[in-house]
Order: C-alpha cells, then sequence, then structure tokens
C-alpha cells in the first residue's frame, strides 16, 4: 500500500506492508537515528514526534503516518545539538545507544512544560531507560538546559522590548 | 510479531463492524499489546479516521472515545477534576510518556486485562461501555462478557456525587502493578474494585456504615470472596494482604479529601 507523509518538512510517498512499523519506514528513509531498542514499546529508544506528539515509532503502525507529519532527530539539528552539549559537558552521554530517543524526549517536554520541577522531568522521561548513568547526570543537563532556555527567551524578549 | 495482510482504514463504524465479523480480521486500536502476539491477520481494522479520539462532557457524563489516549485522559483537567485526579494517578505509570500518547482507552478496556490499571480504576467508578451493536451496557457486565466481534465505541463515566481514589503497588516503576485497587464513596455507599491479582479486575460494595464502623472486618470479608494467584511477580498471599493496605489507603485518602495519610 502506499501512503504520503510529511518527515522532517519533507513529503514523501513511500510504497509499505500493512504490518510494517514506523520505526522500519523511517530507517527506510534514511533517519537512522531511529532505531530498534527493546521492540516491547519499554525502552523510548525509537520514539520520535507524530505531528509534534512524541511517541514510540516500533509500535506505530507505518499506515497511521498517512496524512501526518513526522519529525525524528534528524528533522531538530540544531535543538539536539544546544542539548547535546549540556549532556556532553555533564557526562550524560557514554555509551550513546539511547541518546536519540532520549533527547527526542527531553525536547518534547521542553516545548511541553513550562518549569517542570525535578518530579515532573522524571515522569515526564520515565518511558526513557538509560543502563549507564543512572539518571543523575541526565538530571543536571536537563536542567541546565531549562534553565539555559528560559534565559535565551528572556534575551529575545528583552531584544523585542 | 504479528502478521497483516491488508490495513484497512475504517472510513464508517458500519464498515468497521461488518469487517469485524471474519475471526481472521481484527481492530486496531493502540497497537501496543496486539503487535507483540503472533496472530496471523487478514484485515487490520483502523478506527483512527473515525473522529473518536475526543473526549466530551454533557451535564450527565463524560464520553471518552475508544480511541482517546491515555495521555488525553491524564491532561484532561474537567476529567480529573471530577475523578478526583484517580484517572491521572491510574496511568501515570504505565510506561511512560509516549507509550501512553498511542495506547488508547478502548484497547485498554476491550481487553479486559488482568494487569489493566485502566479497566481496575474505572470499574470501580459508575462506568458504561457503548457497543456499536449492542449499545450501552454497564463496565461491570462488561468486564464478564465473553469477546466478541462487537466494536467499543465509547467508554461512559457517569456523573455522580462519588469521591474516587486509585492505589497501585508495583515491584518496579512503570512495571505492570503487582495488585492495584480502587475505591469510590457516594452518598449511597462505597464501590471497590480490586485488579492485577493478578486476573482481571472485580468489584464489590459496601455500605456506609459497615466501613465506618468495622472497616477491617468488611475488607476482609470482601478479600474472602476474591481468587488471588501466584505469578513470577507476587504470591497470592501478599497480593491479598497489600489489597487492603490500599483499600484502606484508598479509603483514607477519600475520607481526608486527598490529603497524605
Amino acid at each position: 500500500m502506499e501512503i504520503n507523509y510529511v518527515l522532517n518538512g519533507r513529503k514523501i510517498k513511500a510504497e509499505i506492508s500493512a504490518d510494517d512499523m514506523l520505526l522500519g519506514q523511517l530507517r527506510a528513509q534514511k533517519c537512522f537515528s531511529v532505531k530498534c531498542g527493546c521492540e516491547t514499546t519499554n525502552c523510548g529508544l525509537c520514539t520520535v514526534w507524530l505531528d509534534g506528539v512524541p511517541v514510540l515509532s516500533c509500535a506505530v503502525p507505518a499506515a497511521r503516518a498517512e496524512g501526518h507529519e513526522i519529525t525524528t532527530l534528524e528533522g531538530l539539528q540544531k535543538e539536539a545539538r544546544e542539548f547535546a552539549q549540556f549532556m556532553a559537558e555533564e557526562g550524560s552521554d557514554q555509551c550513546g545507544f539511547c541518546n536519540p530517543g532520549y533527547v527526542m524526549n527531553v525536547l518534547a517536554m521542553a516545548r511541553d512544560l513550562k518549569n517542570p520541577t525535578e518530579k515532573e522531568i522524571c515522569d515526564y522521561l520515565s518511558g526513557n531507560l538509560c543502563r549507564c548513568t543512572g539518571y543523575t547526570s541526565h538530571m543536571r543537563a536537563i536542567k541546565k538546559y531549562l534553565a539555559f532556555l528560559k534565559d535565551k527567551k528572556a534575551e529575545e524578549a528583552g531584544d523585542k522590548a | 510479531m504479528y502478521s497483516i495482510k491488508e490495513y484497512v482504514i475504517a472510513t464508517t463504524l458500519e464498515e468497521a463492524y461488518n469487517l469485524n465479523q471474519k475471526k481472521t480480521n481484527r481492530i486496531i486500536a493502540g497497537n501496543m499489546w496486539l503487535r507483540l502476539g503472533n496472530a496471523n491477520i487478514v484485515n487490520a481494522i483502523d478506527l483512527s479516521k473515525l473522529g473518536l479520539n475526543k473526549i466530551e462532557e454533557n451535564d450527565e457524563e463524560f464520553q471518552l472515545g475508544c480511541m482517546v489516549s491515555l495521555r488525553q485522559m491524564e491532561l484532561d483537567e474537567k476529567l480529573n477534576d471530577y475523578t478526583k485526579n484517580a484517572l491521572r494517578d491510574c496511568v501515570k505509570d504505565i510506561v511512560g510518556t509516549q507509550f501512553r500518547n498511542s495506547a488508547t482507552v478502548g484497547g485498554s478496556i476491550w481487553g479486559r486485562f488482568g494487569f489493566s490499571d485502566v479497566l481496575t480504576c474505572m470499574l470501580a467508578m459508575d462506568t458504561e461501555v457503548e457497543l456499536y451493536k449492542a449499545g450501552r451496557i454497564s463496565l461491570a457486565d462488561f468486564v464478564n462478557m465473553k469477546p466478541d466481534n462487537d466494536i467499543l465505541v465509547k467508554v461512559i463515566i457517569k456523573k455522580n456525587d462519588g469521591k474516587a481514589n486509585y492505589q497501585a503497588l508495583r515491584n518496579a516503576a512503570t512495571d505492570f502493578p503487582v495488585i492495584a485497587c480502587c475505591a469510590v464513596k457516594k452518598s449511597d455507599g462505597w464501590s471497590f474494585s480490586i485488579g492485577a491479582k493478578p486476573t482481571k479486575a472485580v468489584r464489590y460494595t459496601a455500605s456506609l456504615e459497615d466501613i465506618q464502623n468495622n472497616m477491617d472486618g468488611t475488607l476482609d470479608d470482601i478479600l474472602e470472596k476474591i481468587t488471588f494467584g501466584t505469578n513470577t511477580r507476587a504470591s497470592k498471599e501478599y497480593r491479598k494482604a497489600m489489597a487492603k493496605v490500599l483499600l484502606k489507603r484508598a479509603i483514607k485518602n477519600i475520607e481526608t479529601d486527598g490529603q497524605e495519610v
């Protein structure tokens, strides 16, 4: 069957099998940031945005992408680099395997939540598993990134005024 | 993993219903659980384009379309104001945000899964389901029906004067619950549901007087009627003991207006 969707701002027309998952379709489109970690919808590694909402691409039928907008890490390079800098500084990348899904969900959280508490951050990211860090360095990186975004917004608001 | 021959995006409920009459065809809801099985599906029937992803409210009830995601339930302020956050509490530990953005209330209820937080929570409330052909029936009846070829269109939470509280115990965060309980207090009595026993949830009621004058004895009587089981997560004895703790905690939370007890 044929599907039409928008991937990182680019129109895609693709031929898929009825039981293809979105994860496979995105890798077929050379979005290799999208990886399969557990294949049981538990680890968060395959996180992409469907119309701006984070979902697990290993469980979304590719056919459901029809008419929708899909965003992967490849489409968020500027934001991802900004956040990755904080991760590197705090030593929270380690093996790096979980990073793509984790970064996608942190960026979604930064858009969804205003001034989240530590608990709210933990709750939002509970579906992203990391087996290296123990999450402490992740938390430091996220807090510094959110503070950076806040300062940036304040600066932009100041510039406009 | 399952296999699918044809993927059909239904344009009407009638089309979906007619397709669903064949055993080899299956409704696709959130697809979180279904895809982990090994069913050979001829026609996968997708309901996502039927506008069933809305939470609607009127004077008598909340109506949740079957494709409403668990995350929508979690974030809906009116629904959570009304249920005293019981619905939010019952889904907040289910895997993660991304999972809950896809998993649906229809899939959770239709599956009548033993581990279901959603089923346990809604069963204690005044909840009905709307089936495409069979119409509305209470969730308490639906939970004991054998799965058939009808379609669950909506889940309806009736408004009453009830106060709800949901409690669950997990061995690890985001895992299935070891035991789950919900209590609802109305002006005419209490209702309780106990799920993840590990089989599907059951519902019991008690009078206001019995809980007020003899809480321990009343809960013991209820728990004696329930068959708890043992699996790799917990023993039946542990489940039974923890069910009482959680029910008492839920009752006390309701009596103290949600303050920690």
